[in-house]
């Protein structure tokens, strides 16, 4: 089955965007392991992402989608197809220049704000001075000045995950990766959250793929969106948005974002249908 | 404060029990708080008693040393390692359930009868519920610092040193506390047979000369070494654990 490719507008691309990473025929089947069967999680799935753009992957809950983030990262092995990466094959570990954010609450609870931003830095020996340096510019951008020296505890979910983002922009990742990030958080705190990432991305020049179940964040945030059928997780189409660079949550009020989002909806509905009628909720 | 006052009643109290205890049992088997307090007074002010006391905490100090160091060792690359620890749990909660005492004529006759066997009857005791502790805290740590580890390219020594060693502490913390009574346990069982030397060999010559206030100094002045540390461990088992959500 191939995925239709859909312009929500004019083309405004001329030349060939350069591609960043890219999946081919990729699939993941889980074994089955004493009395739990095997699954069949994902694909087969093509997928590529060009250089610098916002795409996001949406889908019915259980449907791969963590499972697609997983194997892209290196962080799983697919059990067919393959995985590049600036070029070069992601083979069982995580290549330089990608970085993740995840749904749980991954910043350590044991170190302050400042020295969980750190962390990374400080295990590949950076110099001090620069550390020092770039926690300081992470701090600013997300926000967290005056939560430096605090613990994670004392901190409220959506800052906790700023916290994690500004772990992973230190690193200067050319690539990253959010699996459903603000998935924990209230609708508010939400879209904020993504104004910060629109931020961050036009700021880093990075390729950015999020993978959310929220159609709204995906039709603001987007240059691109691939819907995913329930599982096993096939991309059933993509859709190209024609946002301007420069955009923010207000876009949220014009029509063409609705357009986008019924667009989605109309494509996941019966997915999500399949998904809920096999518990997958 | 509302505490300490706590504390403070609750002593008196166990005070009360035990003078009430002594009027019932009379000298031949309780001495009395004041005839105890009064006997402790005069131990600590005796070398011999010293010689005695620094035995049993030298003996302590080495045993714990060693459940300490191997037990979360053990316990660590256990937990680190699914398939060992899978294997290996049903044996220890076997062996945590074994009255280790039956141990002790093996003991004697590997270490002799100096400090050795009761440094050996101490880790025993102690090894094991330190092993359990650790590898249940290994075993619970989010599964996304795992993840977090491996973005950010972590080496093996680097994911132990500053993932799972910190993510481990509370834990690790708890199964010292648990390990710290054992272990003590251990070493004055280990004391009162086969033994000249110790506060726990002290009890039972006091038992056996029927110097009942020697006998309660002892065992009252063990029993507030023993709460003394365990509190300290307590405190900051509820200090780490709070931090740690």
């Amino acid at each position: 089955m191939a995925a239709s490719v859909v312009k929500m507008s004019a083309d405004r691309s001329v030349s060939t965007p350069m591609l960043h990473a890219e999946m081919t025929g990729v699939t993941r089947i889980y074994a089955a392991k004493g009395k739990t069967p095997g699954v069949h999680a994902l694909g087969p799935v093509d997928l590529a992402l060009r250089q610098g753009e916002f795409f996001s992957v949406v889908g019915p809950s259980g449907c791969g989608k963590s499972t697609l983030l997983d194997v892209l990262a290196g962080l799983s092995s697919p059990t067919e197809g393959k995985v590049v990466f600036e070029g070069a094959p992601v083979t069982g570990s995580v290549p330089p220049g990608i970085g993740v954010v995840f749904q749980e609450n991954a910043a350590f609870p044991w170190l302050s704000v400042k020295d969980n931003i750190a962390f990374g830095l400080r295990r590949e020996g950076t110099d001090p001075a620069e550390v020092e340096r770039r926690v300081g510019y992470a701090l600013g951008f997300m926000g967290l000045e005056d939560f430096a020296a605090a613990y994670p505890s004392q901190l409220s979910g959506g800052m906790r995950q700023r916290v994690c983002i500004a772990r992973t922009l230190v690193m200067q990742p050319r690539l990253i990766l959010l699996d459903e990030p603000f998935g924990a958080l209230d609708a508010q705190t939400r879209l904020l959250m993504g104004d910060e990432l629109l931020k961050l991305w036009r700021e880093t020049g990075a390729t950015v793929m999020l993978i959310t179940h929220a159609l709204d964040e995906a039709a603001m945030l987007s240059d691109r969106i691939a819907v995913m059928s329930a599982r096993p997780g096939r991309i059933m189409e993509e859709l190209e948005t024609g946002w301007p660079k420069e955009r923010d949550s207000r876009i949220a009020s014009e029509d063409h974002f609705g357009q986008i989002t019924s667009r989605l909806w109309k494509r996941l509905r019966e997915e999500s249908i399949k998904a809920t009628a096999r518990g997958g909720a | 404060m509302r505490q300490i006052l706590d504390s403070l009643l609750l002593v008196l109290a166990l005070a009360l029990v035990w003078q009430g205890l002594y009027w019932l049992a009379g000298d031949l088997a309780l001495a009395s708080p004041a005839q105890t307090f009064a006997r402790a007074a005069e131990l600590l002010a005796t070398p011999s008693f010293w010689r005695h006391a620094s035995e049993t905490f030298l003996a302590l100090g080495y045993a714990l040393l060693i459940a300490v160091t191997a037990g979360m060792g053990i316990g660590l690359a256990l937990g680190m390692h699914r398939l060992s620890g899978e294997v290996a749990e049903p044996v220890l909660v076997s062996l945590y359930s074994l009255p280790k005492i039956t141990l002790y004529p093996v003991i004697l006759l590997l270490f002799g009868l100096g400090i050795s066997a009761k440094i050996a009857l101490g880790v025993i005791h102690g090894i094991i519920p330190i092993i359990i502790f650790s590898m249940g805290a290994v075993r619970a740590i989010a599964p996304v610092y795992f993840k977090t580890a491996r973005v950010l390219r972590l080496s093996r020594g680097q994911l132990v040193r500053t993932v799972i060693v910190p993510a481990a502490i509370p834990e690790l913390v708890s199964g010292l506390r648990v390990g710290f009574s054992l272990t003590l346990l251990g070493v004055l069982i280990g004391e009162m047979f086969a033994s000249q030397r110790g506060l726990g060999y002290l009890v039972m010559k006091s038992i056996g000369t029927l110097d009942v206030p020697t006998m309660m100094a002892v065992i009252v002045m063990l029993a507030l070494v023993a709460v003394l540390i365990s509190s300290l461990l307590l405190y900051l088992d509820h200090r780490l654990h709070r931090r740690a959500l």
